[in-house]
């Protein structure tokens, strides 16, 4: 084995497979994440281990949470591409969870594909140069007539050899220099930009997916855990006696609130008790405890809960609304004087948007098995998860039971769903102290009651919107005043603003404020936090000014963007205005922006910029007399630079499209004394394949950096079908969900 | 607890259980087929979706005691090493996202395409009506399950 020091920023070890094969490892530090959101990744650097088979069979470990968002075959594929591999030699596997090998193995904030790119790009490159010079030496050619495609290394006499007879003596090749390295030209690629399916669709769809939620061990025990209905309560007793004499049942007991298993399940956590006070249940059987669960009766302390009233809080946002003042975030131009100017016309509205909830498909679950100490050998754990952050469930065992992280094996599971609810780790502090104590492997499946009442929500807010439409019909003054929520004594994740969100980044005269009052609901990060409601709010409101103004809502939208320009200049993540531009374009072409459609028929358009991705979105909605109202089409325009799985990014597009339609239009979670008011899916529902639109997806592929698609097509989805509702009825809706507005999707 | 005689996916087996045990948790604690997955109990999601005698019903909310006919599961929807139609068709259009609540949709549209093999959009929509899913790929399920029917009638056309 050989291992070269390329240069400060990487390592590249070389070593040789048994029977003949090349292994290449690479430790790269990732790019500093570019997106708010991405508060949530915290380590900056990635493995990436690849090896060829003397048989030619090509193996790429991933190292990132699948939870839908395709990162298991998007991050394979530029290693394909520019290793000149064939796709149908690829296999993907999981690789384990070791920080020392593959240090951060993570999922959030879109941030995989723009960390990812670069650092996939080089292995592949450098496979294929030292398969390049192992060719060379076999075929006793000079190295600039050989070239690597289809997983051959290819002369220009017609000569070949395969990568699977190039691999040994390939890995006693030198390690070309990085800096040296040349990279495909796109327009060469045969890989990257094609419509590749799912590396696990096969076992999805043949049920042998393996889900946090399908582990099975020997002598495996099941639990449920009972939390009070009032965040914050803990259990004093409960009928202990009752529920140990229910069959099935083996044991049963009190779990005190920990308030180490905060900070140690995430940073914004520091101080909270993730591990809440409860009752655990075990038993033979996921039935017998859910039954036993059933049967609880608990006397809580109810001395520190939550007291939290969303009607409460309604009540008290239109206060401070009419208020105003607040934190200021951004502060350009004459705000104050062109909202009293009585040449300009002025407009206010309230904006309103609900708690919402993740409802991942599968129910928050995980597996641990606390090995005491014997014989010399230290107290130890095994712990099963489906997370976006699995390394991070070492630090609880080690908090919770003073495990040292180097005696707890962490096994990563596919997610069903994730959508930011598995950033934060309760579920598994909960078995981790479970196990524990009864020193057993044991499976803890929360009910979907479970899953809903003790989320880490989206948190609701409110806006209240001014603004001045001068003489000429432009935009004179912008006045933005957010009233949103502090947890855990910070602004919640994905509440607030940070004052270098678009739309009023690109305002000249704009001032932006907030006011944040406390709660003990607790949030978390839900699919593009804070652009999910920023952009409803936003985005109606401009349809709102462009009406005002008298003018055409595209051509509105467009001028605000004003000239060509990087308006973070030097920041290739930040809101280019030339690329929003091109993408409202783009979608107003293909979707015959301003045809005419029958009576109670019409369009909406929206544009919203986050995670370094523009989005434009029209979608067309019929609505009749009784507020019944259909999605018919949504047209999305998106510019995420170059694509790098077709199939996998329009999935990602139609999906958010569907995710967003499905929690605008339905949901909410709602909380009187503390209390979450929303049981199961029949009070909580989610949006039916009958409702769902046709929705066409196009790529605007520009020349800059691919970056991630999981989360930004969702935001423009609820202000375009607000704005087509106000075309299409007169009515402004300023509140979601729409079903407590009296619309009715259908 | 009662000893229960089934035929799931054409085996035949006891198995010991309150008679009030869900033939979801019967098939996943007890017989370890976890392919059937939970998703909330109440019958309102389809992730729990399994056959009885060839009809699709919510497996979380029947007991392992109304269990009157033969259980198909997502493992035994396979003939033997030949994929079903819509297993093919669910590749082809690559269809799951995270995957979780795909055997449930596969398992209601095999029911579907086996009473009505060429379903409209809007069939398509009435049958599959209970299965959530939350990553949205309604959009490509349509389309597999129009792949799939086309597949399941060329099949039947060769063997009649």
């Amino acid at each position: 084995m050989s291992g070269v020091r390329l240069n400060r920023r990487n390592l590249l070890k070389v070593s040789a497979l048994a029977g003949g094969g090349l292994m290449l490892e690479m430790t790269l530090p990732a790019a500093t994440a570019a997106e708010d959101s991405s508060t949530l990744v915290r380590s900056k650097e990635l493995n990436v281990y690849v090896q060829i088979a003397p048989d030619g069979q090509i193996t790429i470990f991933s190292s990132n949470p699948e939870m839908g968002q395709g990162i298991k075959t998007s991050l394979p594929m530029i290693i394909a591409e520019e290793m000149g591999a064939k796709w149908e030699d690829v296999q993907v596997l999981d690789a384990p969870i070791d920080g020392s090998k593959f240090g951060m193995q993570g999922a959030g904030g879109s941030t995989s594909i723009p960390r990812n790119f670069d650092t996939m790009r080089r292995m592949g490159a450098t496979a294929r140069e030292m398969l390049i010079g192992a060719a060379a030496l076999l075929m006793e050619v000079e190295r600039d007539g050989l070239e690597a495609r289809d997983s051959l290394v290819v002369h220009q006499s017609g000569e070949s050899r395969t990568f699977g007879q190039l691999a040994a003596l390939a890995a006693e090749q030198p390690v070309p220099d990085p800096e040296q390295l040349s990279f495909k030209d796109p327009r060469s690629y045969t890989i990257i930009g094609t419509s590749v399916g799912g590396v696990d669709n096969l076992v999805i769809a043949t049920g042998q997916s393996q889900f946090g939620i399908d582990v099975d061990l020997p002598d495996m025990k099941y639990a449920s855990y009972t939390r009070c209905p009032q965040v914050g309560g803990k259990a004093i007793s409960f009928n202990e006696a009752e529920i140990k004499g229910m069959a099935g049942i083996t044991d049963a007991f009190i779990l005190e609130p920990d308030e180490r298993s905060g900070k140690a399940s995430m940073a914004f956590l520091e101080g909270m008790a993730v591990l809440r006070g409860g009752v655990a249940i075990v038993g033979d059987d996921t039935w017998s405890v859910f039954q036993a669960k059933n049967k609880l009766k608990i006397n809580w302390d109810e001395s520190s809960a939550s007291h939290d009233s969303w009607s409460q809080m309604i009540s008290r946002a239109r206060q401070i609304a009419g208020e105003g003042g607040g934190e200021v975030r951004l502060a350009n131009g004459q705000v104050d004087s062109a909202l009293t100017n009585s040449d300009n016309q002025q407009i206010e509205s309230f904006y309103q948007f609900p708690y919402v909830a993740h409802i991942c498909m599968e129910p928050m679950n995980c597996t641990a098995h606390f090995k005491k100490a014997v014989a010399g050998q230290p107290d130890s754990m095994d712990i099963w998860i489906g997370s976006q952050f699995p390394p991070q469930v070492k630090e609880i065992a080690e908090s919770l039971l003073g495990i040292a992280p180097e005696n707890v094996t962490v096994h990563a599971l596919r997610l069903g769903g994730g959508f930011g609810r598995r950033a934060v780790h309760d579920f598994a502090a909960e078995v981790i102290a479970i196990s524990g104590r009864v020193s057993a492997p044991v499976k803890l499946t929360w009910t979907r009651t479970d899953d809903i009442h003790n989320d880490f929500f989206r948190a609701g807010g409110f806006e209240n919107m001014k603004a001045a439409i001068d003489p000429n019909g432009q935009l004179a003054a912008w006045d933005q005043h957010y009233i949103g929520f502090n947890y855990n004594g910070r602004k919640a994740i994905g509440s607030g603003l940070a004052g270098n969100e678009f739309s009023m980044t690109a305002l000249d005269t704009a001032r932006v404020t907030q006011t944040m009052m406390d709660i003990d609901t607790p949030c978390g990060a839900w699919r593009a936090p804070g652009s999910n409601t920023n952009a409803f709010v936003e985005q109606s409101f401009i349809h709102e000014l462009a009406l005002l103004a008298g003018r055409d809502h595209l051509e509105f939208l467009i001028e605000l963007m004003g000239s060509r320009r990087w308006v973070d200049e030097g920041n290739v993540n930040s809101l280019n205005t030339g690329r929003a531009i091109d993408v409202i374009k783009l979608a107003a072409e293909k979707a015959d922006w301003g045809k005419t459609m029958p009576p109670g028929k019409a369009q909406g358009l929206s544009f919203y910029f986050c995670h370094a991705a523009h989005v434009a979105e029209i979608a067309e909605v019929s609505v009749d007399a009784d507020r019944n109202f259909e999605v018919e089409k949504v047209t999305v325009a998106v510019d995420v630079g170059p694509i790098i799985n077709m199939s996998g990014a329009i999935s990602q597009v139609q999906g958010s499209v569907i995710d967003g339609l499905s929690t605008m239009a339905l949901q909410q979670i709602t909380m009187e004394n503390g209390v979450i008011e929303q049981n199961n899916f029949d009070q909580y529902p989610v949006m039916r394949i009958a409702s769902t639109p046709q929705v066409d997806v196009h790529f605007i592929q520009s020349d800059y950096t691919s970056t991630g698609l999981g989360e930004p097509a969702l935001p423009p989805l609820a202000p375009a079908v607000t704005n087509a509702i106000f075309a299409a009825t007169g009515v402004r809706i300023r509140s979601m969900p729409l079903s407590e507005q009296g619309f009715k999707l259908v | 607890m009662s000893k229960f005689k089934l035929v799931i996916n054409d085996e035949k087996l006891e198995v010991e259980a309150d008679p009030n045990m869900p033939l979801l948790w019967v098939l996943r604690d007890k017989l370890k087929l976890t392919g059937t997955k939970f998703g909330c109990g109440i019958a309102q999601c389809g992730a729990c979706t399994v056959h009885i005698d060839g009809n699709a019903i919510r497996s979380c909310v029947l007991p392992i005691s109304a269990v009157s006919g033969d259980v198909t599961t997502i493992e035994g929807l396979a003939d033997g090493g030949n994929l079903h139609p819509l297993q093919e068709a669910w590749i082809e259009h690559d269809v799951p996202q995270c995957g979780y609540c795909q055997a449930g949709q596969i398992m209601t549209a095999a029911s579907l395409l086996a009473s009505n093999p060429q379903p409209s959009d809007s069939e398509i929509d009435a049958a599959l009506a209970g299965n959530y899913c939350r990553c949205g790929t309604y959009i490509r399920i349509r389309k597999a399950v129009h792949t799939a029917a086309s597949y399941y009638n060329a099949d039947r056309g060769a063997q009649s």
